[in-house]
This record gives C-alpha cells, sequence and structure tokens, in this order.
C-alpha cells in the first residue's frame, strides 16, 4: 500500500512538471528549436524507439557494470579500513583526494587513456560510485556498538564469524544510505563519460541531437536516462529493504 | 554446573591513576553476589576484568576457579543493555553463540526457556516489536541458553520499570539456581533481594590504593527476598547510610 502511494505522488509531480513545460511553451512563445512541446519528444519517442533502445542499452550496461564494481571495490576499501589499521594512514587521505578530483576534468584523459568503448565509462562512473560506498561503510563498520562486541567476545566468537554476524550486518543500514546516493549518482558518471568522448551511448546521442538541432531527440534521450535513473534507485531501494525486512519502518522515505 | 571462584590481586589503572588495587573477593559455588558501589568507583571495571572482556586499561588479575580449568567461555555476561541484535528474530537471537562458535543449535532448550521467561509464541519476533521488559526476557533467556556455570550482569534491570524490574527479580532467581552469578548494581534493595553476599566497591584508606572491598552478609532468606519481608526496610536503610558514607569519605 504505502509503495502504491509512493507511486502515486511521483507521478503527480511528474504531471506537475509537464504542465509546468507546457505553460512556459505557451506564455514564452519559445520557439520549438530551443525547448519542443511534450507532445513532439512524446512523438520522437515512439518513432525512434529503436535507436533510442540501443543507446540507452549501452549507458545502462556502463551503469550497472559501474555500479556493481564500484560497491564491491568500496566494500573491499571500508573492510580493509576497519580492519588494518596501519593501512588507515595511507588509505584515507588517497579516498578523499579520489573524491575531491572534479570528475569533468579527468574524463577527456579516461577516454585517452581507455579509450572511445565502454571502459572508460565504466571506470567513470566506478570512480563516482566508489566513494560514498567506501565512506558509508567504513562508518558503518567502524560504529558497531562496543556491548555486541562484548557479546560475541565472551560467546567466543572468532573474528572471522563476528564479521559475519555482528559487525557487516550492523554497518548494513548505514552501507544502504551510501548504496543509494550511489545508485543516484552513477548515470552521472556513465554520462560524463560519454560526453569526453563516445561513439554510442545516451550521453552520445543528446551531445549529437544537440549539435544538429534536433532538441526533441535530445529530450527524448533525457527522458529515456530519468525514467531508467528513477527505476534503478527504486529497485535497489527495494532490494535494500528486502535484505533489511527488521528495518523496514524506520528508513526515511523519499515521498 | 556450580563453580565457585576466587579472586586475588586484581588491579586496574585508568588515566595514571589506580582504580583499586589488592582486591580479593571469593564467589562461592552457586552463590549471588551483588556488587555495589559509588559511581565510578570501577565496579563495571571490575565485573569486566572478571568476565574477561577486552580493557584499555592497564590491569592485572589472579583467577583461580575450583576445578583448576580456565573460566574462558564458561561465562554467560549479561549487560544493562539487552543487547539484542535486531537484524535477529527472537529465537535466533538466542543461538547468536551457536552461529559465532559453529555449533548446532539446541531448538528444544531455546524453546523452552523462552516459554520460563513467557515468551511463548513470539519466537519469530522481531526485537525491535518487544517491550523494553520484555527485551529483557530474551537477553535473560539468552543468557541461560549458555548454560554457563557463572553468570555475570552489569546492572541487568536499570532500564526496566520498578514493577517490571521486580518481576524479573523473581524471574531470574528461579532460573538462575545453581549458578555462581556476580551482579553490578545501584539498588540496595535489588541487592538485598538477590544475594547471598553484597561487596561495596568503597574508597580506601591506604593511600594510592583508590578502592577497597568491603563484604558484607545477604540477608539469608529464602530468595527472592518477599518485598514484605520485616528484615527488609532496615536492612535497605543500613545499607543506603553505609553507602553514603563511603561517598562522603571520597
Amino acid at each position: 500500500m504505502k509503495r502504491l502511494h509512493a507511486m502515486r505522488h511521483l507521478v503527480i509531480s511528474a504531471l506537475l512538471l509537464l504542465g509546468l513545460w507546457q505553460l512556459i511553451i505557451a506564455v514564452t512563445a519559445v520557439p520549438p528549436y530551443i525547448l519542443p512541446t511534450p507532445q513532439a519528444v512524446l512523438e520522437v519517442l515512439i518513432e525512434k524507439a529503436p535507436l533510442l533502445a540501443h543507446h540507452a542499452g549501452v549507458t545502462i550496461s556502463e551503469i550497472l557494470a559501474g555500479l556493481v564494481l564500484g560497491i564491491l571495490l568500496g566494500l573491499a576499501t571500508a573492510l580493509a579500513l576497519a580492519f588494518i589499521p596501519r593501512l588507515r594512514r595511507t588509505l584515507l587521505p588517497m579516498l578523499l583526494i579520489s573524491q575531491v578530483i572534479p570528475l569533468f576534468a579527468i574524463a577527456p584523459l579516461l577516454v585517452l587513456w581507455l579509450g572511445y568503448d565502454m571502459l572508460s565509462k565504466v571506470v567513470m562512473a566506478t570512480l563516482i560510485i566508489y566513494f560514498p560506498v567506501a565512506s558509508t561503510g567504513y562508518d558503518g563498520l567502524r560504529q558497531t556498538q562496543q556491548g555486541w562486541l562484548d557479546l560475541a567476545h565472551t560467546l567466543g566468537a572468532s573474528p572471522w564469524r563476528r564479521l559475519i554476524h555482528i559487525q557487516l550486518p550492523a554497518a548494513l543500514p548505514a552501507l544502504a544510505s551510501g548504496i543509494r546516493m550511489a545508485a543516484t549518482a552513477a548515470p552521472i558518471g556513465a554520462v560524463i563519460g560519454e560526453w569526453a568522448g563516445a561513439s554510442q551511448g545516451l550521453g552520445y546521442l543528446m551531445l549529437n541531437a544537440n549539435a544538429r538541432m534536433e532538441i526533441d531527440l535530445m529530450f527524448a534521450a533525457l527522458l529515456v536516462l530519468v525514467a531508467f535513473s528513477l527505476l534503478l534507485y527504486f529497485s535497489l531501494d527495494a532490494l535494500l529493504r528486502a535484505l533489511m525486512p527488521w528495518h523496514r519502518d524506520r528508513l526515511t522515505r523519499l515521498s | 554446573m556450580s563453580l565457585g571462584l576466587t579472586l586475588n590481586n586484581a588491579r586496574i589503572d585508568y588515566a595514571g591513576h589506580t582504580l583499586f588495587r589488592d582486591i580479593s573477593a571469593r564467589l562461592e559455588a552457586g552463590s549471588w553476589t551483588a556488587l555495589l558501589g559509588r559511581s565510578g568507583c570501577g565496579k563495571s571495571s571490575l565485573l569486566r576484568l572478571l568476565a574477561g572482556l577486552e580493557m584499555s586499561d592497564l590491569h592485572q588479575l589472579d583467577l583461580a576457579t575450583d576445578d583448576g580449568q580456565p573460566l574462558t567461555d564458561r561465562v554467560a555476561w549479561m549487560a544493562q543493555q539487552d543487547l539484542l541484535l535486531p537484524w535477529r528474530r527472537v529465537i535466533d537471537n538466542l543461538w547468536l553463540g551457536d552461529d559465532l562458535r559453529r555449533r548446532p543449535r539446541n531448538r528444544k532448550l531455546a524453546h523452552e526457556l523462552l516459554a520460563a521467561v513467557g515468551l511463548e509464541g513470539r519466537e519469530q519476533a522481531w526485537p525491535d516489536a518487544l517491550s523494553g521488559g520484555q527485551r529483557q526476557r530474551v537477553a535473560l533467556a539468552r543468557t541461560l541458553y549458555q548454560q554457563a556455570p557463572v553468570v555475570m550482569m552489569d546492572e541487568p534491570f536499570s532500564a526496566v520499570d520498578a514493577i517490571t524490574r521486580l518481576e524479573l527479580h523473581d524471574l531470574a532467581s528461579r532460573l538462575l539456581k545453581g549458578r555462581t552469578v556476580l551482579m553490578v548494581t545501584h539498588d540496595p534493595l535489588e541487592a538485598l533481594r538477590l544475594a547471598d553476599q553484597l561487596l561495596v566497591l568503597r574508597p580506601s584508606s591506604l593511600p594510592g590504593h583508590g578502592a577497597e572491598l568491603e563484604r558484607l552478609p545477604g540477608l539469608g532468606a529464602a530468595r527472592p527476598v518477599p518485598l514484605d519481608d520485616p528484615a527488609l526496610p532496615p536492612a535497605q536503610a543500613q545499607l543506603i547510610a553505609r553507602l553514603r558514607d563511603s561517598e562522603e569519605a571520597a
């Protein structure tokens, strides 16, 4: 029921945005090559569906690959930081540096080094996902209640079993916030990568359409990207909730 | 499965000064000992020391068991917080120790203990769905499930309301019969109702020694001492006066 409720709010928000869009066109009489009507975008969406699907497929693969890699690397880093104190002094500053380097600035470099293919875009998405997962995972692992650790000690837990049964589940809520953040950031990484140099993908399509003044196609590509990003967020959110049935009612909701 | 303990030369230094030193005590097999004292005197630290928990402070202890075997893995620990893991259902919390040690779970015992603490039918509930008193009863059941001969408790009943606390006293004294229990408490009534002996950690007269341990006998009646026992109010008044004295001396 609650989920249905959230969906309804999402639809209402979308309709409001659509109305605002239409209103701006009616009031300012802006020409269609600057801002196309929703109707024109819808027509392109249907007419060029195969083209959009092809490019969307490429971008979605990049995002998903980046998400998986970023989460795995982030988790590995969080575990290493939490359990190998000597690593902290070198790894923590590096983690911070990796985050403050502007991705826009290194996108052309990555394309230069890794090529025009998907690899450079996957790396971009991975980089953007890695930091929130690593830092929230590390925070979560660090903040295990001392009482639980005492209990595990008197119950004769080995470090490994303690990690599996106490520390990881205790870190899961914090880690889940990091993964949610990552899910919204991942598409940005992939699209920036495509802007810097690509021969396919939604970012490439948008750039190309823009250059050819096909603003309606650019909007259609944008819509597909937004729709997928929302779908990705809600699927991951549902998956994380299923992983934490005990935590269900304490999570903050988007809507 | 009773096991008596003798401790000698217990010492903890905290932040450069001695919390206590040369502390000795005897915990008879199957007896209940209450450990009292003002806040910050080191009661909980002494308990942690005996339970073999991790300590960051400098510490020392000679601990002898009656059977000469090490105490490791034969102590059950119960804290002020129930320490239930929210991601485990009530019954899964009971066999946490089995999972941590890769031992088979004893389903029969778990069900029996949950029934004994009055939580039959709540086996599959999440801890967050229980009241504070119910959670503490699950924690008690988990402590019993370990079947350890020695039980150490750090203010186990202080986080619940007064009536629930009295109910927990009845339950705990019935179910912990035969175990050697050491319990830190702030509540003189709780100490007198449950304990065979009372140990009061109070400032030592010797300079640089920190605190020393004073031993007082319990009421010696059936456990738990009924609330309307005529010996209870005067004993309580005496004990409070004693604790207050030790505070003023500090």
